[in-house]
């Protein structure tokens, strides 16, 4: 079964060539990624992911509110019952924010100039993981 | 010389060459793939009379004003504003000290998008992007002993823009600075945040009308006002080509005119007060180009599509801003050069204002250091690189000309199209400037996965690096300290009026009177920017974008 993607834009920030790229860049390697376009609540992201059934939520912001907004979508998720969802995101985000993030659920941070390779490793090694715990 | 001349070096000298010692690549092209021949010559170019003129003269080719930095440098505008507003203007001060000729506001978000700090909206985006601001007591602090008559303000405002040039002219009221004195420009410009930028709120035909009421508004009552300006710079960031930033922009400046002249407006009496916004990015010539050819096509479509008599309508004057997206992470102190090349192509193109980008904002908001850095970086090409002593310096390079001939035909091609869609309104409606942008953005992007193109440091030539210290940290209090205040103004302020004014606004929106006096009304009795925002929400509703990827 083709692993699913939620890729979203949460808060106010409307830069979203980076999130687009992503997310096409991923359904051109065979993902099946669905994108929510920009200002999503961490609620509406948390309900599109349980909606869609997803595998990953990749979260990109650039207005510097990753700190607040991130972790909120984890909240969420969590909220709805979900704890199978691997969380990452990308955008302008301080090394120095790396580690809180991470400590809040956020699987990976995916910072400017990252390669979408880099990203398509990380996807198969969670997958890999993940099945090999199920199996 | 002959067109012989290059056929025979080519022929005699160049083939048998290149056969010895081939070239780096096959086929060489511009940033924006536009292709580029080995050599340019006089067969390249078109006649000098008709194409290019005189600075100051029809059609502009080489420059607005006849004197251009020979009369005096561009503006140097450092964008700047986070957290409080006093905060901010403590920056604003600084810069002001450090020699900088004009302010430039950066709202936060919620700010832009029409939300008070405490909506539930503004969630950990207060005071992040630029200065929140709720009530004209922000903007009073923002600007506190800062003489409004003696600065030229610029504020990054679009769907928000009637409400903060209220609150600037209430705040000028209150130094004592009459309106007919205010100087400065509000970006205005909603269009492109259909776009490419994304900080719309209203769907576009309502906000047409609060666009051409601040035309009308500000010819009357602020006439030295710059009522919009229209932006390529998000156009680019967002991915497009450089002719593609030329053409969306110019044809979003063609819907602008058009709302303003169906409305009943003289298009003589507003158009020599809309002003323009480009990027400039690493490919100097191109960029150098693209501001010629952007000047030229304007004065064509404002003189022979709108019948605009005064020189003033035909001139096209364009800030620039070096460009964002091509800032890295890795190997920060690189961004300095590329802003300082960047910042040459805007000055040999002939940019009447500039703001140099500061080498860490790919990590976060700059620091006092970067930013002095980014202005010195202006200064030294303005006092001492020597290129500011003559008018247009690299008019008559053959590529050059050959490349702004280049770069106006494609552009028209795209205004053409446009046309035929049904104008710019139309295009973005049907998601196709949306569409065009995204596919040069992932092309790009795809060029620098497979290193087709190089990004030094990024893709080539990368090192191990420590992160880099001494961010600039957002004050996380900002949030907690704006709600306190707002709440307090609310407490204080005579909800009665405030009340009276938001009925008074609604009244107007339903009626096509000027929205704009009771606009600055709602502000003087302290009416919230959202409790303003949200009376023109229930009446027009909000926009939808379509997604597509």
């Amino acid at each position: 079964m083709a692993i699913r993607i939620l890729i979203a834009k949460p808060g106010l920030d409307g830069h979203d060539r980076g999130a687009k790229f992503v997310a096409r860049a991923l359904q051109e390697r065979g993902y099946e990624v669905i994108y929510t376009g920009i200002r999503q609540t961490p609620k509406q992201i948390a309900i599109a992911a349980v909606q869609e059934d997803v595998d990953f939520v990749g979260l990109s912001l650039l207005s510097g509110a990753h700190n607040e907004l991130f972790p909120k979508v984890v909240e969420e998720l969590h909220n709805a019952g979900v704890s199978d969802i691997v969380v990452f995101g990308g955008g302008v985000i301080p090394q120095s924010d790396i580690e809180f993030l991470k400590s809040k659920g956020i699987k990976a941070i995916f910072g400017p100039g990252t390669s979408i390779k880099t990203i398509v490793d990380f996807i198969e090694n969670e997958t890999k993981s993940r099945n090999s715990k199920i199996g | 010389m002959s067109k012989n001349g290059y056929k025979n070096w080519q022929e005699k000298t160049l083939i048998p060459y290149i056969k010895k010692n081939p070239t780096r690549k096959e086929k060489f092209h511009t940033s924006s793939y536009i292709d580029i021949k080995d050599l340019y010559t006089e067969n390249d170019v078109s006649d000098y009379e008709q194409n290019l003129g005189y600075p100051g003269q029809y059609p502009f080719t080489r420059g607005p004003y006849p004197t251009m930095y020979r009369g005096q440098h561009w503006t140097m505008r450092q964008y700047a504003g986070f957290g409080t507003a006093k905060e901010s203007n403590e920056r604003y001060k600084y810069l002001l000290k450090q020699g900088q000729t004009g302010l430039s506001v950066a709202f936060d978000l919620p700010t832009q998008i029409g939300y008070d700090s405490d909506s539930p909206m503004s969630e950990g985006e207060v005071g992040k992007v630029g200065v929140a601001i709720d009530t004209i007591d922000d903007m009073e602090t923002l600007f506190k002993d800062i003489p409004l008559d003696k600065v030229s303000t610029s504020m990054t405002i679009n769907a928000t823009a009637f409400i903060l040039l209220s609150m600037y002219i209430v705040v000028g009221k209150k130094q004592g600075v009459e309106k007919k004195l205010l100087r400065g420009t509000i970006q205005n410009d909603i269009l492109k945040e259909y776009i490419a930028r994304g900080t719309y709120i209203y769907p576009p035909k309502p906000s047409m009308r609060i666009i051409t009421d601040i035309f009308d508004y500000c010819a009357k009552e602020v006439p030295k006002w710059n009522t919009i300006s229209i932006s390529g710079y998000h156009i680019r960031e967002a991915g497009s080509t450089a002719v593609q930033e030329v053409a969306f922009t110019l044809a979003d400046g063609i819907e602008y005119v058009k709302s303003a002249i169906e409305k009943g407006l003289n298009v003589d009496d507003f158009a020599g007060r809309l002003s323009f916004f480009f990027n400039a990015h690493n490919d100097i010539l191109e960029e150098v180009a693209k501001f010629r050819a952007a000047r030229r096509i304007w004065a064509k479509i404002m003189k022979e599509r709108f019948n605009a008599k005064n020189e003033k309508s035909q001139m096209l004057r364009f800030h620039t801003q070096t460009g964002g997206s091509t800032l890295t992470a890795q190997q920060p102190e690189n961004n300095i050069i590329r802003v300082t090349l960047q910042a040459l192509a805007a000055v040999l193109g002939g940019t009447q204002s500039l703001h140099t980008n500061s080498m860490d904002e790919a990590l976060a908001l700059p620091t006092e250091k970067s930013v002095r850095i980014a202005l010195r970086t202006q200064q030294i090409i303005a006092y001492e690189s020597g290129v500011a002593n003559v008018i247009d310096p690299l008019g008559g390079s053959y590529y050059i000309e050959h490349l702004t001939d280049t770069i106006e035909q494609k552009a028209w091609e795209y205004i053409n199209k446009i046309d035929e869609l049904g104008g710019m309104v139309a295009a973005i409606e049907q998601g196709f400037v949306q569409k065009e942008i995204q596919e040069s953005a992932y092309h790009y992007q795809m060029d620098i996965e497979n290193k087709e193109r190089i990004i030094v440091g990024v893709n080539s030539f990368q090192i191990e690096e420590e992160p880099p210290k001494d961010l600039l940290k957002v004050n996380q209090q900002v949030s907690i300290e704006q709600i306190k205040k707002l709440q307090q103004i609310k407490s204080q302020r005579d909800n009665q009026k405030v009340l009276k004014s938001l009925h008074l606004l609604k009244d107007t929106i339903k009626s096509n009177d000027n929205v704009m006096p009771a606009v600055i009304e709602c502000v003087e009795n302290y009416a919230t920017l959202q409790e303003i925002a949200d009376t023109l929400r229930q009446e027009f509703g909000e926009y939808k974008e379509s997604v597509v990827i």
